[in-house]
């Protein structure tokens, strides 16, 4: 309780700040609108269908690109983590693809995908699959033996050593896999909107507001937006993580 | 008596390119009902031996046989409890959870499970634990846990390695005489392994005294203390003074089959399991590392 006081004190002060830069005359209300304009700009953009569906763009892709990645990321994880030989195989084809910046990437997806959100999803999820397949592949081979060799003790078979001892002791790193993957998309999702506009979502409602008619009151509100839908995912998953996975501090590398 | 467990002429080796003899050619029987300790030196391969024996590890050479039966693959009545409890332990589970778990792969029912599990808690002294989580008990009562999840079982065998190598001489005490309940109780056939002398006289109606490695049986000595036992008369009696001594000077006359041989085993009481927890390099370890005490304390004689 404190320390949500605490945190909300601190975020008082600084929009208390902003405001009195904004109204200050340091620099044009145009160019730095005070947090007061933001906010009522804000009201009325929630109100209004077309911001409204920009803002479901991204949220939709977003969980379209978190389930993707989730959905290849882990079950890959898992095999090659038990399986050295394949690791072996495609680790070097792994360490190629991953320090590819995937914004590098966006002219030939805008090619490809013209409009269609397909190749936000695929660059969102081209950035995001590493940490969690990363994350997997590591918990994996962290299994202690002793706990394998204590389930061998009683008679459990392979299949059912995969599903009752690596299953389960893989689930704190991938959760924390998770949680960086789908901040990762979130800030991939909305570069791309920016840079290629008519894929709408938040990312292009911000780029039109700025370029257009310079509405920075408007950036400002479609980040705002942006930045609490970011807060909100990585606090629900950190406070999913707590309360879900209870035996482990929260585990993985981060 | 029927024979319970046969050992014929077992021989392991680990292969790689330091290849190692663990053991040597090590035969017993063991009765069913008895209580057999065996005792060695620290990293003399007496875990080995009870790997050999539960199938976790396929021997070099030599026969398991169960009951008559040649093993093959972990017998069904057999429980183990490890050395390393805290690493055998599975963490996500609470105590109960871990003490049901062996009780699922032998299909027994749900309600079945619980009561057991209960019961088995209880009788370790462990009621009112059973919905923690491992990491949130003490050394002593993680084994317990670990000892009633072998005991949930009712196995016709139970392999129980240093058992009681790691926790303090109250708990350790404590934990002696349960075991000896439990034995009185239902009578499973144990085989113990402890590095303490004294310890295997005090629960063993019999004790194996193995050489260094490759493990070899030095002797095989017959503990006629009888059933009832006290820590602390029986500690004192003659025969079991005289019993200790002649473990000891066994252990110490033996021939050197090792190089630099000043290990001093009697009435040893460094708390090995300790020793190396870190767990950190086990990663790059062949599967099975048993490395329990052996290399830190060898390096603690020299
Ligand atoms: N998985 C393994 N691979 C190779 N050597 C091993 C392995 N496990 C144990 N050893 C070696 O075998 C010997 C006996 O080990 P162990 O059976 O654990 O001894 P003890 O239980 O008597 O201390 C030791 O020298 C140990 O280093
Ligand atoms: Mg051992």
């Amino acid at each position: 309780m404190r320390n949500t006081a605490r945190a909300l004190t601190g975020i008082l002060a600084f929009l208390a700040l902003c405001e009195a830069v904004g109204r200050s005359g340091l620099a044009p209300q145009y160019y730095l609108p005070p947090p007061s304009l933001v906010l009522t700009e804000l009201t009325r953009l929630l109100g209004q269908g077309d911001f409204l569906l920009d803002v479901l763009a991204t949220v939709l892709s977003w969980v379209i690109s978190l389930g993707i990645c989730a959905l290849v990321a882990i079950p890959a994880g898992l095999l090659l983590g038990s399986v050295p030989l394949l690791r072996t195989a495609v680790t070097a084809l792994i360490e190629f693809l991953r320090p590819v910046p995937s914004v590098a990437l966006i002219p030939l997806v805008v090619v490809i995908s013209a409009g269609s959100p397909a190749g936000k999803i695929f660059l969102a999820c081209y950035a995001a699959v590493w940490p969690l397949l990363f994350n997997t592949i590591y918990a994996v081979g962290q299994v202690d033996e002793q706990l394998l060799e204590s389930a061998r003790a009683f008679r459990v078979s392979r299949a059912q050593r995969l599903l009752r001892i690596k299953i389960p002791h893989v689930v704190p790193f991938v959760f924390t896999g998770l949680r960086l993957a789908a901040s990762t998309a979130l800030i991939v999702l909305v570069s791309v909107e920016m840079l290629n506009p008519s894929t709408g979502g938040i990312g292009s409602f911000i780029y039109v507001a700025s370029s257009g008619a310079g509405r920075m009151d408007q950036v400002l509100a479609g980040t705002l937006v942006a930045g609490v839908f970011g807060y909100l995912i990585n606090a629900g998953m950190a406070g999913a993580q707590r309360r879900w996975i209870t035996w482990a501090p929260a585990g993985g590398t981060a | 008596m029927p024979s319970m467990l046969e050992v014929s002429e077992l021989t392991h080796t680990y292969p790689g390119q330091q290849a190692h003899t663990a053991i040597g050619g090590v035969s017993f029987e063991v009765t069913a009902g008895q209580l057999t300790c065996i005792v060695g030196p620290s990293g003399c391969g007496k875990s080995t031996l009870l790997r050999c024996i539960a199938s976790l590890v396929t021997p070099t050479a030599g026969q398991v046989r169960l009951r008559g039966q040649p093993v093959r693959g972990v017998p069904e009545d057999l429980a183990v409890v490890f050395q390393d409890y805290g690493r055998s332990l599975f963490p996500w589970m609470s105590v109960r959870g871990n003490v049901e778990f062996p009780l699922r792969s032998r299909s027994v029912p749900r309600a079945r499970r619980r009561e057991l599990a209960l019961s088995t808690l209880e009788r370790v002294g462990l009621s009112g634990a059973e919905d923690k989580y491992p990491w949130q008990l003490s050394g002593g009562m993680q084994q317990r846990v670990a000892i009633a999840r072998a005991l949930a079982c009712e196995p016709a065998l139970l392999l129980m390695d240093e058992p009681f190598a790691s926790v303090d001489a109250q708990t350790r005490f404590e934990l002696e005489d349960l075991l000896l309940r439990v034995r009185a109780e239902q009578d499973t056939t144990i085989l113990l392994v402890t590095h303490d002398i004294d310890e295997s006289v005090y629960l063993g109606d019999r004790v194996l005294v193995l050489s260094k490695s490759p493990a070899t049986v030095l002797a095989d000595v017959a503990v006629e203390l009888g059933q009832q036992r006290d820590q602390i008369s029986t500690r004192e009696s003659e025969l079991f003074v005289r019993l200790r001594g002649e473990i000891a000077r066994t252990l110490r006359n033996a021939p050197q089959n090792r190089g630099e041989g000043d290990h001093d085993e009697a009435g040893e009481d460094e708390e090995p399991g300790e020793v190396d927890s870190s767990g950190e390099d086990r990663a790059d370890e062949p599967a099975l590392a048993g490395s329990d005490s052996t290399g830190s304390e060898r390096g603690s004689t020299e």
